[in-house]
């Protein structure tokens, strides 16, 4: 397992770097590059900026650059928001629980569902079910998240008046029960694409376990079929599924982005975009190559996993 | 053990981009049987219809109705939908519904279109290169790919959105720069495979240029997959316009688009929730059909096609 | 035949369905099995060998993509009657199957649960039919895979499929197998997948265990070497079809049917081996797929006998000859002589 997963962690690093690469130029793309934020609020001479430029290390070679933004990234000086002045880590931060909550929730309610829908069209294939799975699975890939979400607030806040139409609590209440109730329909919101996802997949998966011959070793031993599933397909079929939750990481954040707005959810996403308005460049940025990062982390995760739970890679 | 989708994912440590895995789920390999092969190919010629319906609605509605899209009649707002004049109803300026449902569907179409070929291009072009090199240049272009596929696309569309003045032209050039990556995986992977094959050796012996057996002889022969990718291209890049039009940034008022649309919404959600139900309606409508579209395409190429 | 009856197979016939075109891919196969007995059942791929043994075990897909026809009786390990395996509900089937009846497939490789301990394989089965403490069980699992020859059998217990070799993989199938103590068991070209020195092993392992359970053993090949080796009796398959039986000797000193002739020809000989390597005879062509078989004899288009205007008109039946054999061919009266 261990030279496994050194290659993996090697991988992972090197494609971290080539991102750090993107993430600097686009950086140097930015109205203002990295002066943006004194050439904004300018009251300042062009002597002034010249001389800021020169202390910021802006008129060197850009790879001396780069190596030193990379290496303060490194070392966690990620720069300070333009908005308020705090560290751009520490806003991330303040943000990321909201998020991760909203994510994880999401995520563990597509798992099941959709795992439970994709296996039940495994095995009932082609019959009423399966073919509604399918389609409804096309549809549901198909539509906007944002209007998704839109239609939720409709129907269950608008008309229904059973879901709170947005934020994470109600004013000055703040009890598990108040924001369990402001979870649902944001969650259901962004599980409707990633439970697509997970019954396609769940369901092929399921199909190819099926298939192998080691199933049908389990019904010659005389097995009922329920037990040859839950004894010898789920586990197999479920393993592929550890490297669909790795891929999940950029779907769950776009979906999370949109999610966030619609319901005016106070989580990483909402603060991408308000710090977009405010043109608050090092938030935008420190948001973007965070976003990165947990996708890379997400995929080493789901590999560090799958070593761990297939017998073949772990002792292998 | 594994199928063919989870092939690549154990031993790979690329990730998707955030439309990927959409795509991916999409792009599972057929199991045919001659009823899904019907169903499919049905679905399949439904999206055809629906999608010719939405390109010809736009482009000559238009001229059928007797409202303007950016005709503003104050006395007129927030008529709803089936009860007047107004067959979808008016917005919150008083603006026909139908004709700016027309009308955006025209800047939605055309967007998903044009960032579709775009992003075919530069995709095509990245993938041919490192498949036909492979070696450092290929992996360099693939390391690459990976990298780009790290920024969940909206994150980098929004970011970049940002960063420039918004028009049709500059989101439309935006949403095929967030969208080229796994067209490039795609290509690159076919030609990759296709290099082996003889009869580009037998091209290379003839004398023939680089450039010249990369797109005349082994393209073609990744046409198929391609012209899937494509199609499902053109849902995604709606989808993404949707998206950032929706958020502000995309396609700029007072222009309609389905997504910019639904911008404001929002907030007439109680009072006149068709100004939100009904753009939406059509961004699932036009992307369902794609991929239906998409996915019976892949099916009636090649029915043993499963490399994606 | 020393031993009682276990296995009596009449007009056994099976046929799949798919698309609209219907295969029949066994039809009219009968046989009896003793104790103590082993059948060898003999053909090419595709011959209907396996489709036949998982009819048996009723391990193929249900009805309206295949159906199986014809009966299948099975002495019942506990009382003295027959079963009626076809007939059997599928709980009481579940009861038999491992029980009464076990299988060892082709793959060593695929066969076994990649993600489960081969102790876990076989005490899974051991617990299914014999109920028992799960320590009694992994003990039971020890002896077996003593019994079947793996070295440091304990240890064993937490192994995984992919650490054990091909060889030692197919040896805790035939464990596994056995672990109930079924009277018949059914090998499916067991060393078909394996290296030739340790083919001889599991066939040496086989035969072992038989003489030790005296149970009956259908062992299935398209290896006629691997027969003269292990069976008793040889019931040669072709196109879904019993095509000849009869006892080992006979068969291979007189065959009687072209294709057995055909395949006893393609045998590697061990003695002609220095003389003549690599020149093995192969039967020219490939078997008829099952959608659409030849008029006449299933086998003429490939026969070296073919009399035309006879073998592609006349199907012929399956004829018992004066000294107890069977066979399937219009002419074979003309190869006694
Ligand atoms: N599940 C199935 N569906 C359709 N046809 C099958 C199925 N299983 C086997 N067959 C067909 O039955 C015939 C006999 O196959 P089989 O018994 O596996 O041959 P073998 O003698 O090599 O074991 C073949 O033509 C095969 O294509
Ligand atoms: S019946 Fe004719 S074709 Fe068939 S095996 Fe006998 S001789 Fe050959
Ligand atoms: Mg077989």
């Amino acid at each position: 397992m261990a030279p496994y997963l050194i290659r993996r962690f090697g991988q992972a690093v090197l494609l971290l770097l080539v991102v750090s690469m993107i993430g600097f130029a686009i950086l140097h793309l930015a109205p203002g590059g990295p002066m943006a934020q004194y050439a904004i609020g300018s009251n300042m001479s062009q002597e002034d900026l010249d001389r800021i430029a020169q202390q910021l290390g802006l008129d060197r070679p850009l790879p001396v650059q780069y190596a030193e933004w990379l290496w303060r990234m490194l070392g966690g000086d990620w720069g300070t928001s333009f908005r308020d002045g705090q560290p751009v880590l520490h806003v991330i931060g303040s943000h990321l629980g909201a998020t991760l909550q909203l994510m994880l929730t999401a995520t563990l309610l597509a798992i099941f569902l959709g795992c439970w829908i994709g296996i039940l069209g495994a095995i009932r294939r082609y019959s009423v079910f399966d073919y509604l799975a399918t389609i409804g699975a096309m549809v549901a890939l198909s539509i906007p998240t944002f209007w998704f979400g839109l239609v939720t607030i409709f129907v269950f806040s608008v008309e229904l008046g059973w879901l709170p139409a947005g934020n994470r609590e109600t004013v000055g209440d703040g009890s598990l029960l108040d924001m369990l109730h402001h979870l649902i329909a944001p969650a259901m919101v962004l599980a409707l694409v990633e439970t697509a996802i997970w019954s396609r997949f769940m369901r092929s998966s399921m199909l190819d376990v099926v298939n192998q011959d080691y199933i049908r070793t389990a019904r010659a031993k005389g097995l009922p079929r329920f037990k040859v599933l839950t004894r010898h397909a789920l586990r197999n079929a479920l393993l592929p599924m550890i490297t669909v939750a790795g891929l999940q990481m950029p779907t769950l954040l776009g979906g999370a982005l949109v999610t966030e707005t619609v319901f005016t959810w106070p989580g990483m996403g909402r603060l991408f975009l308000d710090s977009i308005s405010y043109r608050d460049y090092p938030v935008v940025m420190g948001i973007l190559m965070f976003s990165a990062a947990m996708v890379l982390i997400g995929n080493l995760l789901a590999d560090m996993l799958y070593a761990v739970a297939d017998p073949r890679i772990r002792l292998g | 053990m594994s199928s063919s989708i989870f092939d690549s994912s154990p031993g790979d440590s690329n990730p998707g981009g955030d439309f990927a895995a959409r795509e991916a789920a999409i792009a599972l390999p057929p199991r045919n049987t001659a009823l899904r092969r019907f169903c499919r190919h049905r679905l399949a010629m439904a999206g055809a219809i629906i999608i010719a319906i939405l390109v010809l609605g736009s482009y000559l509605g238009p001229y059928l109705i007797p409202y303007d899209d950016t005709f503003i009649d104050i006395m007129q707002r927030f008529a709803p939908p089936f009860s007047g004049a107004h067959i979808l109803g008016t917005d919150e300026l008083g603006r026909d519904m139908l004709a700016r449902l027309m009308m955006g569907g025209r800047i939605s179409l055309a967007v998903g279109f044009t960032a579709m070929v775009i992003s075919m291009g530069i995709g095509i072009l990245v993938g041919a290169i490192a498949g036909y090199y492979g070696g450092i240049v290929g992996a360099a272009l693939m390391r690459f790919v990976d990298a780009v596929l790290c920024f969940p696309s909206i994150f980098l569309l929004l970011a970049l959105a940002a960063l420039i003045e918004p028009g049709v032209a500059s989101i439309t050039l935006l949403i095929a720069a967030t969208a080229w990556m796994d067209v490039a995986r795609i290509v690159e992977g076919q030609i990759r495979g296709l290099r082996e094959r003889d009869f580009a050796v037998a091209a290379e012996a003839l004398g023939a240029s680089d450039l010249r057996i990369v797109f005349r002889e082994l393209v073609p022969n990744a046409v198929a997959p391609i012209v899937v990718a494509a199609t499902l291209n053109v849902a995604k890049a709606i989808l993404l316009e949707s998206y950032v039009s929706y958020l502000g940034y995309g396609i700029q008022p007072p222009t309609p688009s389905w997504g910019n649309m639904l911008n404001n919404a929002q907030i007439y959600l109680t009072s006149a929730p068709w100004l939100a139900i009904l753009p939406g309606l059509f961004i699932t409508l036009a992307v369902t059909s794609f991929n239906f579209l998409g996915d019976g395409l892949r099916d009636a190429l090649d029915p043993r096609m499963e490399n994606h | 035949m020393a031993g009682e009856l276990l296995l009596e197979v009449e007009n056994l016939a099976v046929s799949f369905r798919s698309r609209g075109a219907v295969a029949d891919a066994v039809s009219d196969v009968s046989f009896r099995l003793h104790q103590g007995e082993t059948l060898a059942m003999v053909g090419e791929s595709g011959s209907g060998k396996s489709v036949t043994s998982l009819a048996l075990m009723r391990l193929l897909p249900d009805a309206p993509q295949c159906q199986v026809r014809g009966s299948v009786k099975l002495r019942d390990k506990t009382g003295s009657g027959m079963l009626d395996v076809l007939a059997l509900p599928e709980p009481q089937m579940q009861a038999v199957r491992g029980n009464n009846i076990a299988m060892v497939f082709q793959e060593p490789m695929t066969s076994l649960n990649p993600v489960k301990t081969i102790g876990a394989q076989i005490t899974e089965t051991i617990r299914l039919h014999r109920p028992m403490l799960a320590r009694a069980a992994e003990d039971e699992a020890v002896r077996l895979l003593d019994l079947v020859g793996i070295p440091a059998p304990r240890q064993r217990l937490t192994a995984y499929p992919h650490q054990l070799s091909g060889g030692m993989r197919q040896r805790a199938m035939i464990a596994m197998a056995l672990s109930c103590e079924p009277s018949v068991l059914i090998a499916d070209e067991p060393t078909t997948a394996l290296d030739v020195t340790i083919q001889a092993q599991i066939l040496d392992l086989l035969k072992r265990l038989q003489e030790q359970t005296g149970m009956a053993v259908i062992f299935i090949t398209h290896n006629l070497g691997v027969v003269a080796e292990i069976a008793d009796r040889v019931m040669v398959m072709y196109s879904g079809r019993v095509v000849e039986q009869a006892d080992v000797v006979p068969l291979f000193q007189q065959p009687l049917m072209p294709y057995t002739r055909g395949l006893l020809r393609s045998v590697p000989r061990l003695d002609l081996a220095g003389r003549r390597a690599g020149a093995l005879y192969a039967i020219p062509g490939n078997v008829p797929d099952p959608r659409r078989p030849p008029p006449g004899c299933a086998f003429h288009p490939r026969c070296d006998s073919f009399a035309d205007g006879r073998c592609n008109v006349e199907a012929p039946r399956l004829d018992s000859t004066a000294d107890g054999r069977q066979v399937r061919c219009l002419r074979w009266p003309e190869f006694v002589a």
